[in-house]
């Protein structure tokens, strides 16, 4: 398809908030077609680097291309690329389903043909079809989960970032989402990169995984390099193996951060 | 171009779906038709000043205006909060027509909610003037609606939570709408306040409504279409650089 060997390539990347640093000189690879786990515990910096990697947050310093360009500088390119599911809601809750799917089409320019053909078979495979009248504010959360992912997913993009997505889901819907990730990844040769705190989701769907702690990268291999190199059985040892035992503070959302800067400045 | 139409209809589907925000959104300008121009009309009327309804009622669609169209343009702190300005700051469309499709939405919706007091005020007695200016007063209508639905944007980009909302009504809405001459003739008034209502950019949308559906513009027409032109073209740009800038 192209000619991009490395879908996401990342150099001495570094975020700063104000005297915080959330991701400390970091660099990795993701292959294009590969599927990406990027793991590590709360507050470790996965959401910033996702967010630095998909244009909505500009790196202190330090190198990112995304399908061949930097998504500081060619927002638009780099936006055409990828598709998101993120860790939070981002839906429309006064809208419906369909209508959240529908001009999610709409600004990805998808044809309306080919926007309704997506919708159905999407919403079908959340099983969420039956509802696309209902507004988004009467689903539950899991249902809710289930369209963010649909959605994130309806524009076939050559880049996917996921960022917890099955997080709240029951292990049915949990497998079937990541059958037709896989799929989409055989078929199309998309480009998979995603955070989850299920290490047996990580060790079974990821060709290569990278764990990152304190914004620092800890380890990078497929899970059966990163269990031989800390001489554990499976991947969640050799992840707490890594980056230790100790529990870590919620990561505070971007307005939460905002605020204790703000609080540091004496405002 | 499409992206324009989402957010656009995005807006509209928002403002229809909510039952009581039209409806609470009627009860402070009937609120102030009744109780001023009741209360004050009879005095306004002894000081030869005429029928106060007259006078009173294109500065209270402008009240609407701005209340609506500021509050429109303030949605992107909600947005923020719930997450969905993430979804279109990912999308590969420019921001600029992000903006201009949230943009449009609130002044339509503005339009509307001005239409419908223009309607409410018809039972309080007040009869546009002339009927073919109608048209014209809606062209205002609007450009009010961009103006003050921009400049909430604009604010809004540099906010992040609630509580900000609060500071928006009371140093930015309140003063624009008290000092525009909605209320009170403009004309001899102390110096000071005469120069203040002439920077308030609202005195011009009150004059020109006032102009269109009382006839009894203040400051001409002509001269209040171009402060308007200007200023909505100022804070379109100014919402169009905040909002450029704006992360999550």
């Amino acid at each position: 398809m192209n000619a991009i060997t490395n879908a996401i390539e990342v150099k001495n990347l570094v975020k700063n908030f104000g005297d915080f640093t959330a991701v400390h000189d970091i660099s990795f690879e993701v292959k294009t077609g590969q599927i990406f786990a990027f793991l590590g515990p709360n507050g470790a910096g996965k959401s910033t680097t996702i967010k630095m990697l998909t244009t909505l947050l500009t790196p202190t310093s330090g190198h990112i291309v995304v399908n061949g360009h930097d998504p500081a500088k060619e927002q638009d390119k780099v936006r055409k690329c990828f598709g998101i599911v993120f860790q939070d809601p981002s839906l429309d809750d006064e809208l419906t389903a369909y209508e959240n799917m529908d001009y999610h089409g709409i600004l990805y320019s998808m044809p309306r043909k080919l926007r309704q053909d997506r919708i159905e078979e999407m919403l079908g495979i959340v099983e969420l079809w039956d509802r696309k009248d209902s507004l988004v504010k009467t689903f539950s959360g899991g249902m809710k989960r289930r369209l963010e992912i649909a959605r994130g997913l309806m524009h076939h993009p050559s880049i996917i970032f996921l960022d917890e997505p099955t997080i709240g889901l029951d292990p049915q819907t949990r497998n079937l989402i990541w059958e037709y990730i896989k799929s989409m990844n055989e078929k199309e040769r998309v480009t998979v990169f995603f955070t989850t705190h299920y290490m047996d989701e990580a060790a079974r769907v990821a060709e290569c995984v990278a764990i990152i702690d304190h914004g620092r990268i800890m380890a990078t291999g497929s899970p059966q390099e990163l269990q031989t190199q800390t001489e554990t059985d499976s991947l969640e040892d050799a992840f707490l193996k890594l980056t230790g035992t100790a529990i870590r503070e919620e990561e505070a959302g971007s307005f939460d951060r905002m605020r204790m800067v703000m609080r540091r400045r004496g405002r | 171009m499409n992206a324009v139409y989402v957010l656009w209809i995005r807006q509209i589907k928002r403002y229809l779906r909510s039952r009581a925000r039209i409806i609470g959104a009627l009860g402070q300008p009937l609120l102030f038709l009744v109780a001023l121009g009741y209360g004050i009309g009879p005095i306004y009327r002894k000081a030869g000043g005429g029928n106060f309804i007259t006078f009173l009622v294109p500065g209270i669609i402008a009240q609407t205006l701005l209340f609506t169209s500021i509050f429109s343009g303030s949605e992107i702190i909600w947005d923020r909060q719930f997450g969905f300005l993430k979804e279109t700051l990912v999308a590969p469309v420019s921001r600029f027509y992000i903006m201009l499709g949230r943009t449009l939405g609130g002044a339509t919706i503005a339009v509307f909610q001005g239409l419908l007091v223009l309607v409410l005020s018809h039972f309080l007695g007040f009869r546009v003037v002339n009927t073919w200016m109608l048209p014209l007063a809606i062209v205002f209508m609007f450009v009010i609606g961009l103006m003050f639905t921009a400049l909430g944007t604009a604010i809004a980009s540099r906010l992040t939570d609630f509580q900000a909302f609060q500071l928006i009504i009371n140093f930015v809405v309140m003063p624009l709408f008290f000092l525009s001459g909605a209320l009170f003739p403009i004309s001899g008034l102390p110096p000071a306040l005469a120069i203040v209502t002439r920077l308030d950019p609202l005195a011009y949308g009150v004059d020109a409504l006032r102009g269109t559906l009382s006839n009894a513009s203040q400051l001409g027409i002509i001269n209040d279409a171009w402060v308007l032109a200007v200023l909505t073209l100022v804070f379109l740009a100014l919402g169009t650089y905040l909002f450029q800038s704006v992360e999550v």
